[in-house]
């Protein structure tokens, strides 16, 4: 560094452009050092060390001895226990159910919502909060307010009971075989609105000399939505993608406050299982696996669609 | 610059220094009693020691549940920095103990005659290898029955003595129109009332066998298969929105008269205080039917951790007081429990507390003084679990016949083991 700087004293109008522009060339990576050593280090090293946990005997407390992959046997033999449900294969074919209803649901929901929104309406500025809104809240707040609303005994159908409409049932939430799907309504509930304000950011980015174009050639609404605007729309189905996907893998916290794992555990997510059988059971190599088989699902799903997704990039 | 060096140094030093006197004389606690009557309960504990001299420091805890305690707890070990004590519970604190993070309290225990008033049973978990290392605070009992009084004279009901008793009771309630058992839905609340009805169904030595020594000719018998039958039976009696609930909610039902009965350990009793009632004129407690002389129990232990010498001295006034007749009367008069040592006097306690003693020094010169394998006393988490999550399944309809719970049970424990 000292020789640098007498060599600025020596030359100093031709080497001060240089260390400056050499500065703004180092800058960007000086700046993004520290967080990209924290990354490495606290995420994909202990994604590493997950992995390697899977593979010892840990129990209460990690342990460094490596004894084999029987954490993943026995995930593997839970996998085909259908009946009765072992805890691992509900988590996994809750984590289907969930993760197809959620995101397809938010998409469609979403779209929808942001398409009759973005009709020139009246009173935009009060109705674009009021769906945002809930995004806003945590987990846990979403979580028990569905509780207490879905709860037969106090909320919804309590209240139409009262109204008259005593034949109504609604017990999704007490029922073994359906109470996945009150996670789902309480999830799409909370992230709808916020895929909208994605989806309507994407409609008010479209050129609307495309959409006069195509009405001038005779397209129809439903046409024009259909041919033009949804495949303009693609870049934000992907970001909106990401965004419900690692949300719905995410989620511990609205099965918890929801059901609390649901009547027999018939709720469970595979994150559940993972923080039960680490933390509560004491099984770290069992947990830490189905962690790691976790990461791989998500790999499996998300790179592919990456791929296809940015591969035309650079047009 | 040297010079600022050496400064700078002597500073941080003096620092560390008047920061370390004041850490000696310093009770660091981990623990999860926040809420109303347990905080008021510990407060007595934090009276006691400032008499002492000794500060109480609590260590925070996001979250609050035991859960969250817990994961705090394991991550603090993990970086050396140990709590002068924590509550803990059951196979926990022998994990720990196991790690070598744990204290040795044995001179204490020694001087204060610990091994002679604390239940045989206790010392299982308080005593690793010889060495005291947890000081145990109270005894809860889960083999309760809770009853509305007015329920019960309502519908001229009796204190049920067999198992066939309380079926007759409850039937009773159910054709007065009044929801007969008031259960929570959860795995724990549901295997807590499991463990109670398998010492009914079994007797005392077959608890032991089964729930105890995990032993695999129990596990797999037709007594067993007896007790979940029994445990269909007493489902057939809750009401249609009982999954999920959460305990406090059902004793609130039962308070109110919603419900004629629950069974709950003995924190139950904790509830019906804070809503002003009284045991023996609102409200009954009774053995559940075809337990009483043996007590299935839990109990909270403060773990005591290998801390270094200079805080060694403030551990030792908190092992003293926490064991202290009367801290242990006056906390366990608050929180429901029996006192962790069977020589203190039951005078400040109600009825209920009365017989709760009465109970808990039977069983222990009996010998049937169990621990609740529900509650994680009967066998390390693992294996407790797995246990939960068959006996929730079995309540909830996933496993439908008993023949097919004995057989899931004896695979999942084997499975845990």
């Amino acid at each position: 560094m000292s020789v640098a700087t007498s060599q600025i004293k020596l030359t100093p109008e031709r080497s001060r452009p240089s260390v400056r522009s050499r500065l703004q060339d180092a800058l960007p990576k000086i700046v993004l050092a520290p967080s990209f050593a924290i990354t490495i280090v606290f995420v994909y090293g202990f994604i590493l060390w997950t992995i390697y946990l899977s593979f010892t005997n840990s129990k209460t407390f990690p342990s460094y001895v490596i004894t084999g992959p029987r954490a993943y046997q026995r995930l593997w033999g839970w996998t085909f226990d259908s009946d009765p449900p072992s805890s691992w294969y509900t988590s996994i074919v809750n984590m289907g159910i969930f993760g197809f209803l959620y995101i397809a649901i938010c998409l469609a929901l979403g779209l929808f919502l942001a398409i009759l929104l973005d009709q020139k309406i009246r009173g935009e500025g009060v109705l674009r909060p009021i769906y945002l809104y809930p995004m806003a809240l945590s987990f846990i707040v979403t979580g028990v307010a569905w509780k207490w609303f879905l709860d037969p005994g106090l909320g919804l159908e309590q209240t139409l009971h009262q109204w008259g409409w005593t034949s109504f049932h609604f017990d999704w939430i007490k029922n073994k075989d359906f109470v996945i799907y009150t996670v789902v309504i309480a999830g799409v509930w909370q992230a709808s609105g916020f895929i909208m304000a994605m989806f309507l950011a994407g409609l008010r980015g479209i050129d609307g000399e495309i959409m006069k174009a195509a009405q001038i050639d005779g397209a129809t609404t439903f046409q024009l939505y259909r041919r033009i605007v949804i495949p303009l729309l693609r870049p934000i189905f992907l970001s909106a993608f990401i965004v419900l996907a690692h949300l719905a893998i995410k989620s511990y916290d609205l099965v918890v406050a929801l059901t609390s794992g649901g009547p027999g555990g018939s709720a469970w997510l595979p994150s559940n299982f993972m923080y039960e059988y680490t933390f509560k059971r004491n099984e770290m190599a069992v947990g830490s696996a189905s962690a790691v088989i976790m990461l791989m699902t998500i790999v499996a799903i998300i790179v592919p669609y990456l791929y296809s997704e940015l591969r035309e990039k650079p047009r | 610059m040297l010079r600022k060096l050496l400064i700078g140094t002597a500073l941080a030093t003096t620092f560390a220094f008047s920061a370390h006197a004041e850490d000696v004389k310093e009770v660091q606690m981990l623990h999860w009693w926040t809420s109303g009557g347990e905080a008021a309960a510990l407060n007595v504990l934090k009276g006691d020691l400032a008499k002492e001299g000794y500060a109480w420091k609590d260590v925070p805890v996001a979250g609050g549940g035991g859960d969250a305690a817990m994961t705090a707890l394991k991550a603090m070990v993990a970086a050396g920095n140990y709590p002068t004590a924590s509550q803990m519970l059951g196979y926990t604190v022998l994990d720990y103990a196991a790690a070598g993070v744990m204290g040795d309290l044995t001179e204490t225990a020694k001087k204060e005659g610990w091994d002679k008033s604390v239940p045989a049973a206790l010392q299982k978990f308080s005593v690793y290898d010889g060495k005291w290392v947890a000081a145990p605070v109270n005894v809860h009992s889960v083999n309760w029955l809770w009853i509305n009084k007015a329920v019960m004279d309502k519908i001229g009901g009796a204190e049920p003595k067999t198992f066939d008793d309380f079926v007759a009771l409850l039937d009773k309630a159910k054709a007065a129109g009044v929801i007969p058992l008031a259960l929570g839905g959860q795995n724990w609340q549901e295997a807590t009332m499991f463990d109670s009805v398998v010492l009914s169904t079994g007797g005392p030595e077959f608890y032991k066998k089964a729930f105890n020594d995990l032993d695999d000719a129990s596990l797999k018998s037709d007594t067993m298969k007896k007790s979940f039958d029994n445990l269909a039976k007493l489902v057939t009696y809750v009401d249609p929105n009982f999954s999920g609930r959460d305990w406090n909610l059902a004793t609130a039902m039962v308070i109110k008269g919603d419900a004629l009965v629950q069974v709950m350990g003995d924190w139950a009793k904790g509830e019906f205080h804070a809503a002003n009632k009284t045991p023996g004129t609102d409200f009954l407690c009774y053995r559940f039917p075809g337990t009483d002389g043996s007590v299935i129990y839990n109990s909270d232990m403060f773990g005591m951790f290998n801390v270094p010498d200079d805080r060694k001295a403030a551990q030792v006034a908190l092992a003293t007081a926490t064991l202290s007749k009367s801290f242990q009367s006056a906390f366990n008069v608050v929180k429901g429990s029996v006192p962790a040592r069977t020589d203190v006097p039951d005078t400040d306690f109600d009825a209920c507390g009365k017989k709760g003693i009465a109970d808990l020094k039977a069983a222990n010169d009996g010998g049937t003084l169990f621990g609740s394998l529900a509650q994680g006393y009967g066998a390390p988490p693992a294996v407790a679990n797995a246990y939960k999550d068959v006996v929730s399944k079995f309540v909830h309809g996933q496993i439908k016949t008993s023949d097919e719970a004995v057989t899931e049970l004896v695979k999942a424990i084997d499975d845990a083991k």
